[in-house]
């Protein structure tokens, strides 16, 4: 038995996925998911084999939202996004179909996965690594603490912190963990409000509020909450140049 | 402005020509030559000088002076006045052989009648100059005009068909569902669906259309995103009888809504009503699109530039104004006013 989940906001989208399905006796259809909240919900319960899903989706997108699932199952993406929007997120673990789809290519696609479903991969790093992101996506977070889903704006983060696999997100909201690297945020954080002052660190500039220098070349940075920020030497080079010092 | 036609050339050019013949006539007749006598002298003199002009005219349509060298135009000028003054001599000469009294005064007035055909020479020619100049000049500017024109009408055919692709693709996939099962809502959602692309593609950019047409091309377009959302969308219009004789650019309002749609239905998770609200006074006629928003994720300002600003720049090419649109938020609630002027 195949085990299925399909996540899009528009019910006849979800309709034609279905009926192609109907053609695979194997498959089982357990929830249709209206949007990315129900669809993390429904995944963590079904643990489904594969899931059929939206990109364009209320609140979250579909990368969104497989950012907040640990180990993501096999992925189609449905989407009406171009086809050079998607060769972004091109890669061999995923598949998707451009909205309006046949049946010919749903089948190539479901029999692609059929194929490969039992060859590992690892969805979740390849998306977070790889792709380009909306700028939706860059102007909010979105994390998961117990059993909730939140979307944090970037303009209320104060600084972030590496952690091991993790960025520790310190926020006016309180503190989240994020499973993504440093230098992916940097990428999509805007250079004139954020800077990387350390290996470890990203700071928010107008959180700062000024720069000690307890010993011969160690400098801090110390932000408005009062949390003190190690500065690399290039780091504090290129808080500098961004201050206008230099 | 008038234009610089060759006909209406003519006509001017033969007026001033009449004028300088009656002078000249009238100046022979003080000089106690018979009425006639001086009519044909005078005629014959003008009309040489009349074709000259006309030779220049012809010149100048292919080669223009250059402005620092006037040397060849003044060389030209005093060529034409002593062959016209060849010619006119041999003409009236023949013509009145026998008439020594005129012979005799033909004779004394060669050098006045010289001087005189150089200076009227040069003074048609300095009238054809000018009239070339004016007349590339307003070429140039006519030019200029329309590329302009031009410019702002592929603008705002640009601006008018970006059209969300995305918008067409779900449309053509919700179509494509339907067969399956219902196949006589798919047969309906085609209709809307050409409908809707038909009322994007005839309209004329700088015809303003009846508030009632462009209500009726927008709820085309709601019917479909009703198909495609279910019950997750509402909306509301209200406009009365008064307001849908206002008169509105084709196409501003659905860009509008279809921003309001995207920003609601992506920005909250439950269902979503837009309200459309249009009201009119004498100066504008008001439109208030409402759609419910997020005010705990998302920022505003972000929601503002979504769509708003191809049709803010459609505003300004019609209008030459950059304040017709204005976005605000409350609670939960996101507006969008656009103002369009009435035009009596």
């Amino acid at each position: 038995m195949i085990k299925c989940v399909i996540i899009d906001d528009e019910p006849l989208a979800r309709l034609i996925v279905k009926e192609y399905l109907q053609q695979y006796p194997e498959v089982e259809v357990l929830q249709e998911c209206n949007d990315g909240f129900e669809g993390v919900k429904a995944i963590m319960q079904h643990q489904p084999d594969l899931i059929f899903l939206d990109i364009q989706m209320p609140k979250i997108n579909g990368f969104e939202m497989l950012e907040l699932i640990e180990t993501p199952p096999a992925v189609i993406f449905t989407t009406a996004f171009d086809e050079f929007a998607m060769k972004a997120f091109d890669n061999n673990a995923i598949d998707y179909l451009l909205k309006p789809f046949s049946k010919e290519r749903f089948d190539k696609a479901f029999e692609k996965w059929l194929s490969k479903r039992n060859t590992p991969s690892d969805i979740n790093d390849q998306l977070t690594e790889n792709r380009q992101r909306t700028a939706d996506e860059n102007s909010r977070v979105v994390v998961k603490t117990h059993n909730q889903i939140r979307i944090i704006p970037i303009h209320d983060i104060i600084y972030l912190e590496a952690y091991d696999d993790y960025v520790k997100m310190h926020t006016t909201q309180g503190m989240f963990l994020k499973k993504r690297t440093m230098s992916s945020f940097e990428q999509g954080l805007n250079p004139n409000e954020f800077v990387r002052v350390h290996r470890s660190y990203i700071i928010k500039l107008d959180q700062l509020t000024r720069i000690e220098q307890p010993e011969k070349d160690v400098h801090l940075a110390l932000l408005k909450t009062g949390a003190k920020v190690p500065l690399s030497k290039t780091g504090y080079s290129r808080l500098k140049v961004v201050l206008g010092m230099k | 402005m008038q234009d610089f036609t060759f006909n209406r050339f003519v006509r001017i050019y033969i007026t001033i020509g009449t004028i300088f013949t009656l002078i000249h006539a009238y100046i022979l007749i003080t000089f106690n030559i018979p009425v006639k006598q001086a009519l044909v002298d005078a005629s014959i003199n003008n009309i040489l000088i009349l074709l000259a002009g006309v030779g220049t005219y012809n010149i100048l349509r292919y080669y223009k002076p250059i402005r620092e060298s006037l040397v060849y135009p003044r060389v030209w000028a005093i060529l034409q006045a002593i062959i016209i003054t060849v010619i006119f001599n041999a003409i009236v000469r023949s013509i009145y052989v026998d008439d020594d009294a005129y012979i005799n005064f033909l004779n004394t007035s060669k050098l006045i009648r010289g001087v005189y055909n150089l200076l009227n020479i040069t003074l048609m020619s300095v009238f054809v100059f000018l009239w070339f100049l004016f007349s590339d000049e307003q070429k140039k500017q006519q030019r200029i005009l329309d590329a302009e024109k031009l410019n702002r009408e592929a603008e705002l055919v640009s601006l008018r068909q970006q059209l969300q692709p995305h918008f067409l693709f779900n449309s053509l996939n919700s179509i494509s569902a339907l067969v399956g099962t219902r196949p006589e809502e798919a047969r309906k959602m085609i209709h809307q669906l050409s409908d809707f692309l038909r009322g994007t593609l005839r309209k004329d950019e700088q015809e303003t259309i009846l508030l009632s047409d462009e209500i009726n091309h927008l709820k085309l377009y709601l019917d479909i995103e009703k198909v495609r959302f279910g019950h997750r969308l509402s909306t509301n219009i209200l406009a009365d009888s008064e307001v849908l004789k206002c008169r509105i650019p084709p196409l501003i309002l659905q860009p509008l809504v279809e921003n309001a749609i995207k920003f609601g239905l992506y920005d909250v998770a439950g269902d979503v009503n837009i309200s459309i609200i249009c009201s009119c006074n004498t100066q504008f006629l008001t439109v208030t699109v409402t759609n419910p928003f997020d005010d705990q994720t998302s920022s505003p300002k972000k929601g503002a530039g979504f769509g708003l600003s191809s049709v803010q720049r459609r505003l300004y090419l019609l209008f030459a104004r950059n304040d017709l649109i204005t976005t605000s938020h409350q609670h939960n609630l996101f507006t969008t006013i656009v103002k369009i002027p009435q035009t009596v």
